[in-house]
């Protein structure tokens, strides 16, 4: 099989066991993120206390990238200050889109998504829970 | 379900398929191209892209304009595709024959031209649930103009009309019946000269979205006694950027144009214009000309063919495809009309519709993985989105035979990494 690069072991565990994930009803989810051409949904939930992300829920419907993706995202940035969510989250989106490649230091389990650059179409599931997590510390801090 | 295939005679147009060049070559990993994804749009026979380059090459100027050789020629040529269309549908003359850009502008046409005067506060449009974006969108946003009610005629679980529903929403508040003639995703075919005669006995007006019936089978617009029809060129081996609205004579007379500008007019001042005669009235500015040449030289090729000829052909192909991708564990079939076109949606148990499409890309099949412009029909059936194949006269048993193998690796894959 030659979907290694994209749909490794670690990708795949974060699928079949989302972190942080929870069943969110539309109205009630701080953040709905959907991806227009094709249907996936992202429904989030997040808790500042003093400038920190105190808590993240998630409700994924996409596919192995998107929640894998999305489970990894919530594992990440719990704990972390604003200003380090959002700039990993940027540089990630970058690197996504062809940019700069971080460092596998930085990545941890995240470098297990850099295989699906090479795929044009399916960036933007990798990329569509960082965008959620972007707009709900945005909506937050109003 | 259908007719086993048995009862079905092979029909086989392999040989057609060494006219499409692009199918010749290989996709991903060296693998020989298969393409499943002929109901979002076509390829091209060679015929087609020859007749686009012929007319760049010797014919190209601007229509209805200049008296001088290429303007003669250009002429000739677009309005010769337009007599080829009339009598492809079985339209009574060419001024029934209007070029759009596709299927989506020629019912954008009918929702402005017709719609703004025709539509009241009060009013109802009646569309159903299994409509493509194009044959919804325009409705809502002609509703909202005129306070007018947009209703769904209810798709069943097999994905066909309820008719039932559709004879009760049927009362003389209706003004407009808009239809897909097949289904963009469950593949059904709508009994539509039962809509129309219905629709006719309460005063309403029918309009047909023939984009995935007129490249698949012959449809004749006086038989089915419809008022409107659009279809697109590029799902029917033609380029992209031409498309058809076919209109009833008199209804297309008194209706006000939709663009203005040049071409479409007979005298202008400064204080007023009168309009050009049926069909330039509706074709302001100048037109897709070569796209129209394109779409007459498919025509040509399809009718070379024989209609009749790929209707069987692709039934064949469709009944085939049903028996083999239920041997798919854990497959389910979107769609089970026994009339019905070879657009094949299905889900698969343990894979998201995006895993299904990236790995079948993979094996070199190009199929369709999302809401396929239809996110109504996807609320309906309770899923986010879909998978489809969808066949067209150059496909072989062979490519779906790949197919639904490549089917059952993504099943065991993710079944085994999900367990």
């Amino acid at each position: 099989m030659q979907l290694d690069d994209v749909y490794q072991e670690i990708i795949l565990d974060h699928y079949k066991h989302p972190r942080h994930s929870r069943i969110i009803v539309e109205d009630e989810a701080l953040i709905n993120e959907e991806n227009p051409t094709c249907g996936d949904h992202i429904k989030l939930n997040a808790r500042l206390e003093n400038g920190r992300i105190a808590d993240v829920e998630i409700d994924c419907q996409g596919c192995a990238i998107c929640s894998a993706s999305a489970s990894m995202m919530a594992e990440r940035v719990v704990g972390q200050s604003v200003d380090e969510v959002l700039a990993f989250s940027g540089a990630l989106i970058e690197m996504m889109r062809g940019g700069a490649v971080l460092p596998e230091s930085d990545l941890g389990d995240l470098a297990a998504l850099s295989g699906v650059r090479q795929y044009p179409l399916r960036v933007k599931c990798a990329t569509m829970p960082w965008h959620a997590i972007e707009s709900a510390i945005k909506t937050l801090q109003k | 379900m259908t007719a086993p295939s048995s009862g079905l005679p092979r029909v086989s147009l392999a040989d057609c398929r060494a006219d499409f060049p692009i199918l010749t070559q290989l996709a991903r990993g060296g693998k020989p191209l298969v393409y499943l994804d002929s109901a979002a749009t076509t390829q091209k026979p060679r015929v087609v892209i020859e007749a686009i380059e012929r007319y760049y090459t010797e014919q190209n100027a601007n229509v209805h304009r200049a008296i001088h050789v290429l303007a003669e020629r250009a002429t000739e040529a677009y309005e010769n595709a337009r007599t080829r269309v009339a009598k492809f549908i079985g339209a009574p003359n060419e001024r029934t024959i209007i070029y759009t850009r596709g299927t989506t502008e020629s019912i954008n046409l009918i929702a402005r031209a017709w719609g703004d005067c025709e539509v009241s506060a009060g009013d109802e449009i009646l569309i159903t649930e299994m409509e493509h974006h194009s044959n919804l969108v325009p409705w809502q946003m002609l509703a909202r103009r005129r306070n007018a009610t947009l209703k769904y005629v209810p798709v069943t679980p097999s994905g066909e009309l309820d008719m039932d529903a559709l004879h009760t929403l049927l009362t003389p508040r209706v003004k407009l019946v808009a239809v897909a003639h097949a289904s963009n995703v469950l593949g059904t075919i709508n009994p539509v000269r039962e809509i129309a005669k219905a629709a006719h006995a309460v005063g309403a007006k029918v309009l047909l979205d023939a984009a995935q019936s007129v490249p698949h089978f012959a449809v004749n617009v006086q038989e089915l006694d419809c008022d409107f029809l659009a279809f697109s060129g590029h799902k029917m081996c033609a380029p992209t950027g031409i498309g058809i609205l076919y209109g009833r004579e008199s209804l297309l007379e008194a209706m006000e144009p939709f663009h203005g500008g040049g071409e479409m007019i007979n005298k202008v001042s400064l204080d007023s214009s009168t309009w050009a005669e049926l069909p330039h009235k509706f074709e302001a500015g100048t037109p897709n000309i070569s796209g129209a040449v394109g779409l007459g030289a498919a025509i040509e090729y399809l009718e070379a063919i024989g209609i009749d000829a790929i209707d069987a052909c692709e039934q064949e192909l469709t009944v085939y495809a049903l028996e083999q991708l239920q041997t798919v564990p854990g497959l389910m079939i979107h769609g089970t009309a026994r009339e019905r076109v070879g657009a094949i949606s299905f889900s698969l148990d343990c894979a998201h519709p995006h895993d299904v499409a990236h790995f079948l890309d993979q094996d070199g099949i190009a199929i369709r993985a999302g809401h396929m412009c239809a996110q109504p029909l996807m609320k309906r059936r309770g899923v986010p989105a879909l998978s489809r194949i969808s066949l067209y006269f150059y496909n072989t048993r062979d490519e779906i035979d790949r197919a639904v193998k490549s089917l059952k690796r993504v099943q065991e894959f993710f079944s085994r990494a999900t367990r």
